[in-house]
C-alpha cells in the first residue's frame, strides 16, 4: 500500500519534449514508472525516445492511453493552463513540477479546482514517489527504499535529506510527497496527512515545513485532533531574518508572522516531535517508533 | 520587487485612483523647479518634500517634510533630505541613502484611512483590508485592536463585488453618496491594478479624506510578484538598483538565489529548503551563517564558481560549507566545479564539503585527490560541526 500512486498508475507527462521534461521523463521510465503518454502541442503522432506515444492534448492521452495522473514540466507562463487542461481531461491527480508560476495564476487555478475531483500537488515541487513502484517527479530514485514511513515536505532537497537518513538507517518509505513551497499551491499538509493516517502501510510520518504562512500551525491543530500515527517534524528557517525571502516564494517572515518558533511551538503542543537539526529527522522519528 | 511611492502613484493614476499632483526630482534644482510648477498650478504655497526609498517609516525617520513657505523653503528641505542617510524602522541601523525626492502638493486633510490589497495565503484569495486608523503603524493596530481592521476576500471568478466595496465604505464612514461613489470606484480601480500589474501588495497608508470631502491616495506602496516578471518587461525601467543588494541582484542574473546575512560562515547549497536548513544547523552548532545561497537544482560548474565568487566578496567570510544533496546534480561534476573554483580563486579560508547523491564516491575521490585543503564531511551534521570548529580555530589562531 501507499498513497496516491503505485505500480498501476498511468502517467502522462505534459511538456515531455522540453529539456527538463525529457530528462526527467527518461529518469521516471528508468525507475519503472508507467509513463504511458507525453503531451506537446504539435507533436501528436510522434513518439518520445521511440517508445512513449505523444499527443497534442491531455484529453487524447487520457482517452487513448488511459492516463490517470499528469506530471507537468511546462514553463511558468503556460503552467497554470496546463493544470487546467489536465483537470478538464479528467486526470485524478496532477503533479506540477514547474517553478516560478505567477501567484495570481495559482489563485485562479485553485479556485477553478474547487469542487472538482482532481487533486493537485505543487507547483514548484519535486513530485511524489512510492518507492520501488512509481516515481513521478525529479527526486533521485536510488536513495529511496520501500517501507512504512510517509514523508511530506515543502522543500525538495530537505525531502531527499530525510529519505537519505531513513534509508541509511535501513528504514523504508511508503510514499514521499513534495507539496512545494509556493504561497498558493495544491494539496497542503493536512490533505496528505489525512491519506497517510488512513494508509495501513504507513506507520509513521516525517513532515518538513518552513518559515512563512500558517500551514504548519493548521497542520498541528489537525494532528492534535486526528492523527493516529507518530509524527516527527522539521521547520527550516530558524536562522532566517524577518522580511527576507529565502528562495521559495512562500518562505518569508512578514509582520512577525510565520516564524519558526511559532510553528515549532504549535507542533510540539500537538505531540509532534521536532527535530533539533535537519540532520536528525530520521532519528527523531525513530525515537517515537519504538 | 518593490517600487517607489512616486512610481506607484503614476500607476495608480492610470487606474483612475486620485493622487495629489507631484513630480519626482533627482537633484535640488529639479526639486525647486517642481515646487515652483506645483505652486503655480495649485495656487497654494504648500508642498511636501518626500524622500523616495523603498523602506517604510519615512515620515518618522525625518524623510518627509512640509514646506509651507513656498519655493525657497522647499529648496531648503530638498537640500536637507537629498543625500541624507535615512534611518527608519525598516532600513536597519545603517539606513538608506536618499537619491530621489518626490515633490507633492499639500492637501488639507480631514482624516486618514488605511487601505491595502494583498494575498491571503491561507484563504488563497486576494484580501482587501481597510481601517479608519490610517496613517499609523497598521501592524500595531492589527495587534492591539484587530476589530478596527475590516477584511474581505475576493473571489477571482466574480472579482470585487460592488456590495463588498459598499460594505467597506460604510465601515469606513464613507456612506454619504458622493464619497461612496468615489470610494467604490477607487477600490475597484485598485483591484484591477493589482491584477493587471501582478502585484503581491498594494498599500495606501494613508488614504485621506480632504476637508472638501474628496478621497485621495496620499501614499502608495506597491510590491510586484517576482514570478510574473516574465510578462512585465516594463518592470526593468521601474527597478531601482540602488535600493537592492548588488550581490543579490547579480546572483539572480545567473539563476542563483542569494541573501546576505551577518555571520562569518559562507554556505553553498542546492535547494532553498536545504539552504535554510544549512543555516539552521550552523547556528545550532554555535556558528553564524554569512549568507543564504541556493545554486538551484541543475547547477553547472560555472554556477558553482560564481557562487564561490559571491560568497568570497564579503570579507566577513572566515570559512565555507558546501552542502549538496545531488538529485539531478552529479556529485562528480559538482566536485570538479569546486576544485576548479578553489584553484582559480585561490581560496584561503577553510572549506568543508558534504556531497550526497549520484556518483558520490567519484565526487569524494576528486576532492581527496585534488591536493587542496578541502575537508570532506560524511553528513550534514558532520559538515556543520567541522566548519564551525575550523572557523573557531582560525579565530583563535
Amino acid at each position: 500500500m501507499s498513497i496516491l500512486v503505485n505500480k498501476d498508475t498511468r502517467v502522462v507527462i505534459q511538456g515531455i519534449t522540453g529539456e527538463y521534461g525529457s530528462q526527467h521523463a527518461r529518469a521516471c521510465l528508468a525507475y519503472g514508472t508507467k509513463v504511458v503518454a507525453g503531451v506537446t502541442p504539435g507533436r501528436g503522432g510522434q513518439r518520445f525516445e521511440d517508445k512513449v506515444p505523444m499527443y497534442d492534448t491531455v484529453e487524447d492521452a487520457v482517452k487513448k492511453e488511459g492516463a490517470d495522473v499528469s506530471c507537468i514540466f511546462v514553463p511558468p507562463v503556460g503552467a497554470a493552463d496546463a493544470i487546467v487542461e489536465a483537470a478538464d481531461a479528467g486526470c485524478r491527480l496532477v503533479i506540477c513540477i514547474t517553478e516560478g508560476i505567477p501567484v495570481l495564476d495559482m489563485v485562479k487555478v485553485r479556485r477553478y479546482l474547487e469542487g472538482k475531483p482532481t487533486r493537485l500537488i505543487g507547483p514548484n515541487c519535486p513530485g511524489i514517489i512510492t518507492p520501488e513502484e512509481c516515481k513521478i517527479g525529479i527526486m533521485p530514485g536510488h536513495i529511496h527504499k520501500k517501507g512504512h514511513i510517509g514523508v511530506l515536505s515543502k522543500s525538495g532537497t530537505l525531502t531527499y535529506e530525510a529519505v537519505g537518513q531513513l534509508t541509511a538507517l535501513g528504514v523504508g518509505q511508503s510514499s514521499c510527497v513534495g507539496i512545494g513551497g509556493d504561497p498558493v499551491a495544491g494539496m497542503d499538509f493536512i490533505d496528505v496527512l489525512e491519506l497517510f493516517n488512513e494508509d495501513p502501510d504507513t506507520h509513521g510520518v516525517i513532515m518538513i515545513g518552513e518559515i512563512g504562512g500558517g500551514a504548519e500551525q493548521k497542520a498541528a491543530a489537525w494532528i492534535k485532533a486526528n492523527m493516529k500515527k507518530p509524527v516527527a517534524a522539521l521547520i527550516a528557517g530558524r536562522a532566517a531574518p524577518p522580511g527576507k525571502r529565502m528562495g521559495h516564494a512562500g518562505a518569508i517572515i512578514s509582520g512577525g508572522k510565520g516564524t519558526a518558533a511559532e510553528k515549532i511551538e504549535a507542533l510540539e503542543d500537538a505531540g509532534v516531535k521536532v527535530a533539533p537539526t535537519p540532520a536528525d529527522m530520521a532519528s527523531t522519528l525513530m525515537s517515537l517508533m519504538k | 520587487m518593490k517600487i517607489h511611492e512616486y512610481q506607484a502613484k503614476q500607476i495608480f493614476a492610470r487606474y483612475g485612483i486620485p493622487v495629489p499632483k507631484g513630480e519626482p526630482a533627482f537633484s535640488v534644482a529639479e526639486a525647486e523647479a517642481a515646487a515652483k510648477r506645483l505652486i503655480e498650478a495649485t495656487g497654494i504655497p504648500v508642498v511636501v518634500v518626500k524622500a523616495q526609498i523603498h523602506a517604510g517609516g519615512r515620515g518618522k525617520g525625518g524623510g518627509v517634510k512640509v514646506a509651507k513657505g513656498g519655493v525657497a523653503e522647499a529648496r531648503k528641505l530638498a537640500e536637507q533630505i537629498l543625500g541624507m542617510q535615512l534611518i527608519t524602522v525598516q532600513t536597519g541601523p545603517e539606513g538608506q541613502k536618499v537619491r530621489r525626492l518626490y515633490i507633492e502638493q499639500g492637501l488639507d486633510i480631514d482624516r486618514e484611512i488605511y487601505l491595502a490589497l494583498t494575498l491571503d495565503r491561507d484563504r488563497r484569495r486576494i484580501a482587501v483590508m481597510a481601517s479608519r486608523e490610517g496613517g499609523m503603524d497598521i501592524e500595531q493596530v492589527a495587534h492591539d485592536t484587530p476589530e478596527k481592521i475590516h477584511t474581505l476576500h475576493i473571489d477571482p471568478v466574480i472579482g470585487l463585488a460592488p456590495y463588498q466595496a459598499r460594505k467597506l465604505a460604510f465601515a469606513l464612514g464613507l456612506g454619504a453618496k458622493e464619497q461612496m461613489r468615489q470610494f467604490t470606484k477607487l477600490v475597484d480601480g485598485l483591484y484591477k491594478c493589482f491584477l493587471a500589474e501582478d502585484c503581491s501588495l498594494v498599500e495606501i497608508n494613508p488614504l485621506v479624506v480632504t476637508k472638501k470631502g474628496d478621497i485621495v491616495a496620499l501614499d502608495g506602496k506597491m510590491t510586484f510578484d517576482d514570478n510574473a516578471e516574465i510578462r512585465h518587461p516594463e518592470w526593468a525601467d521601474l527597478r531601482d538598483a540602488d535600493e537592492e543588494d548588488p550581490v543579490e541582484l547579480e546572483a539572480k542574473k545567473v539563476g542563483i538565489s542569494y541573501v546576505s546575512l551577518d555571520g562569518d560562515i559562507g554556505c553553498l547549497v542546492n535547494g532553498a529548503g536545504l539552504a535554510m536548513g544549512t543555516m539552521d544547523i550552523i547556528l545550532h552548532y554555535g556558528g553564524k551563517p554569512a549568507n543564504f545561497l541556493d545554486v538551484g537544482g541543475g547547477a553547472t560548474q560555472e554556477q558553482v564558481k560564481k557562487a564561490f565568487q559571491m560568497i568570497l566578496r564579503s570579507d566577513k567570510v572566515k570559512g565555507i560549507f558546501v552542502n549538496i544533496f545531488g538529485g539531478i546534480m552529479r556529485c562528480d561534476v559538482v566536485a570538479a566545479g569546486i576544485v576548479a573554483a578553489t584553484k582559480e580563486l585561490g581560496l584561503s579560508v577553510p572549506l568543508v564539503v558534504r556531497l550526497e547523491g549520484t556518483n558520490v564516491e567519484a565526487g569524494r575521490k576528486i576532492l581527496d585527490e585534488s591536493g587542496l585543503k578541502i575537508e570532506s564531511a560524511s553528513s550534514m551534521g558532520d559538515g556543520a560541526q567541522k566548519i564551525v570548529a575550523a572557523v573557531k580555530q582560525g579565530a583563535a589562531a
